[in-house]
């Protein structure tokens, strides 16, 4: 099995330790995980402002470094979805179908495809878990609050295997925290203001440190506490799984 | 409220000034959604019935010139007047024709959405005519001349003690005056004389039968029964799209229809008009007021399911902490960012971007509307149609080309994160959205890719 690992361009440039745990525990894992050097962006800034037409140059250069791989896994729900969503490509149609088909986000290639049960990490920390959004609403990760289905959360099946970790409870569990994409900087008010709410539900619940499975919500959040001068700290959760 | 200079960021951002308020709003329709959620789980196949309900509605579009002339057709052999609107401003002049023809100055109203939509309210005071609002939220913004705020709870964005103020000016309660019985009684007196002098009344409907040429009317209050029964003319606004096939239908939407709204298993009053009593006169407007537009477009013709529960508001994050005033349109939130564009696509162009496409709205909905995904691409249609602001343009130009080159792309890389580490006044700054009210991501030392580089792809 090779993974190409994508790792998304913020990432890349504001949180490469998320992307270096990433790799770490893929590798710790027996994956056998490549890093395209060509790589820059899923093209979703673009396309969710509404220039998707524009997302054609990306889309190829996409399928150029990852058409190869048996699985595409990257530490981000929100890029995953929009590849599996969008990626289409007039030169190379089948290979972006491919692609839309072999992409997983870290949590759920852990859970779906390697099946992992005993992480072997350590992480004693009283931790809030982010349910972001695509990552929930439209990757699955977790049963959403609106639906009456049966209960499963991917996250939490893994963070349960970190020994003295404690995952408090939160009083909305999956409410937005208001990133958004550009919508954090168009609709900075409102962006703020759920974003002040969200981490406020974390810290009353006596969060150490808030953890999620897309380090975009993470970045908006940390800025928030790091503003209220809060000692509260986020980490991807390829951070805590890796933890040792 | 004139929306024409003042887009959703800019209401918002007003509105979020109160910061207590905004807690209060969100609160307040944050435990609308837990009693909607609370009514939804006491149902073991909630599921299977919004997936009826869609699937009824995906139907009726399929086929709706058919039932409307077989509505049409059984309303005229029960005795109905049945009048076609080909938009707002026929709807409005058929209206205020019926009202002419009979003599009448004065008319009183239950909650009709359309109505809203048309302005009608506005459209008869400029011909002299009266119009009172019936349903108490109703009323209350009328009082306010301001548009609703939620098409459910009109008057949501109002605290009792605002609303005892317009009842003090209005209504004559003594100043101060805000317990909830005082302004509901002083309500339902000021109403009772009105039930009983207007000739005329209108009511919304909720759902038209085509098998039967009947019309259905949910309120919780029973003021369009109060109005309708007590009235010599009848008028009912319906939107083309509020036919349902057969009357065994309507089960489905009624249990889901409030449960999704409020929580309340039923509405108080769930009521079937058919005929007019003898001497009463029955009229039905029929409008279509672009909706035959929307449905020729393909990706946003099922908004058109739309049963008007208000689930997606309630659900909405931005919603409930931006009010519905800052959609400046009848119809507000999620719904309402979808199908406004459709109507006017330059005025409602910010409306699509008023989301974050968390996806809720899209799970509360009853008739399984993919809201989120309309919002996605409305945004490709605005943009597309060149209603898109140019410096927006311009970044997306330049984000794209630095995107699209890896060479390109590590150059930028590198000289942001340079650019964070030591010019950090040149980023946070207040001309920076981003840092008005947060702080910067820390630049690392080396990106992933650097680190990758050193200490894979050598070894």
């Amino acid at each position: 099995m090779r993974v190409g690992l994508f790792i998304p361009c913020y990432v890349d440039q504001f949180y490469p330790n998320a992307g270096i745990a990433t790799y770490q525990l893929l590798r710790k894992l027996g994956v056998d995980v490549t890093y395209p050097t060509g790589q820059t962006c899923c093209g979703q800034p673009m396309a969710n402002s509404g220039f998707e037409h524009l997302t054609k140059d990306c889309n190829n250069l996409f399928i150029d470094n990852f058409a190869e791989f048996d699985y595409i896994v990257s530490p981000s729900g929100s890029c995953t979805l929009h590849i599996k969503d969008h990626l289409h490509s007039e030169e190379a149609e089948e290979k972006a179908t491919g692609i839309r088909h072999k992409i997983y986000e870290l949590v759920e290639f852990l859970v779906d495809i390697l099946k992992v049960k005993d992480l072997h990490a350590r992480f004693p920390h009283k931790v809030g878990l982010h349910q972001s959004c695509h990552g929930q609403r439209g990757l699955f990760l977790t049963q959403m609050t609106e639906l009456v289905a049966p209960y499963f959360s991917k996250p939490q099946q893994l963070l349960s295997q970190v020994e003295g970790l404690e995952l408090i409870a939160l009083s909305r569990e999956d409410e937005c925290c208001g990133f958004g994409g550009t919508f954090c900087v168009v609709e900075e008010a409102v962006s703020v203001k759920m974003g002040k709410d969200r981490v406020k539900d974390h810290l009353t619940h006596g969060a150490e440190y808030i953890t999620g499975a897309d380090m975009s919500c993470l970045m908006h959040m940390e800025g928030i506490l790091k503003r209220e001068n809060s000692g509260v700290k986020v980490l991807h959760i390829a951070e805590i799984l890796n933890a040792e | 409220m004139d929306g024409a200079t003042q887009t959703h960021p800019e209401l918002s951002e007003i509105f979020n000034k109160d910061e207590e308020r905004v807690d209060w709003h969100d609160e307040t329709l944050w435990w609308i959604r837990q009693k909607r959620d609370k009514s939804a789980h006491s149902i073991p196949e909630w599921e299977q019935l919004r997936e009826t309900a869609s699937q009824i509605k995906n139907n009726v579009l399929s086929d709706l010139s058919a039932y409307l002339v077989s509505f049409e057709e059984k309303a005229l052999a029960n005795g109905i007047i049945v009048h076609w609107a080909a938009d707002a401003a026929e709807h409005n002049r058929i209206v205020h024709g019926i009202l002419k023809e009979n003599g009448i100055q004065q008319m009183v109203k239950s909650k009709s959405m359309l109505t809203e939509e048309c302005h009608l309210n506005e459209y008869l005071e400029q011909q002299g005519l009266d119009v009172i609002d019936s349903d108490l939220g109703e009323r209350i913004v009328q009082l306010a001349k301001e548009p609703p705020s939620h098409i459910v709870l009109p008057c949501i964005h109002k605290k009792k003690e605002e609303i005892g103020d317009l009842f003090h000016i209005h209504l004559g309660v003594p100043a101060g005056t805000s317990d909830p019985q005082i302004l509901t009684e002083t309500a339902r007196q000021h109403l009772r004389e009105t039930f009983l002098t207007r000739r005329a009344a209108l009511t919304g409907v909720n759902f038209a039968i085509a098998e039967t040429g009947e019309f259905v009317v949910c309120t919780n209050e029973g003021n369009a029964d109060m109005g309708a029964h007590l009235a010599d003319v009848h008028i009912a606004s319906m939107g083309i799209e509020k036919i349902i096939p057969e009357r065994r239908h309507l089960g489905v939407f009624l249990r889901l229809l409030t449960r999704s709204a409020t929580g309340q298993p039923i509405t108080t009053y769930s009521s079937h008009f058919k005929k007019p009593r003898p001497g009463q006169q029955m009229h039905i407007v029929i409008v279509d007021n672009g909706r035959t537009i929307q449905m020729g477009r393909e990706d946003f013709r099922n908004s058109l399911k739309c049963i008007r529960c208000g689930a997606c508001m309630n659900t909405c994050p931005v919603y409930r902490r931006s009010g519905g005033h800052s959609y400046h349109n009848a119809i507000s939130g999620p719904i309402g960012a979808i199908l406004a564009p459709n109507l006017d696509m330059k005025k409602y162009a910010d409306l699509p971007f008023a989301s974050t496409l968390c996806g809720s709205c899209s799970n509360v909905c009853p008739v399984k509307i993919d809201i989120h995904q309309q919002l996605y691409k409305w945004r490709q249609v605005i943009v597309k149609e060149g209603y898109a602001d140019s410096t927006k343009k311009i970044g997306m130009q330049l984000m794209t080309f630095t995107l699209s080159s890896p060479a390109v792309y590590r150059t930028a890389g590198k000289a942001g994160r340079w650019f964070l580490k030591h010019v950090p006044f040149a980023v946070n700054n207040k001309f920076n959205p981003w840092y008005k009210q947060r702080d910067m991501p820390e630049a690392p030392a080396e990106s992933f890719g650097e680190w990758y580089k050193k200490n894979v792809k050598k070894s």
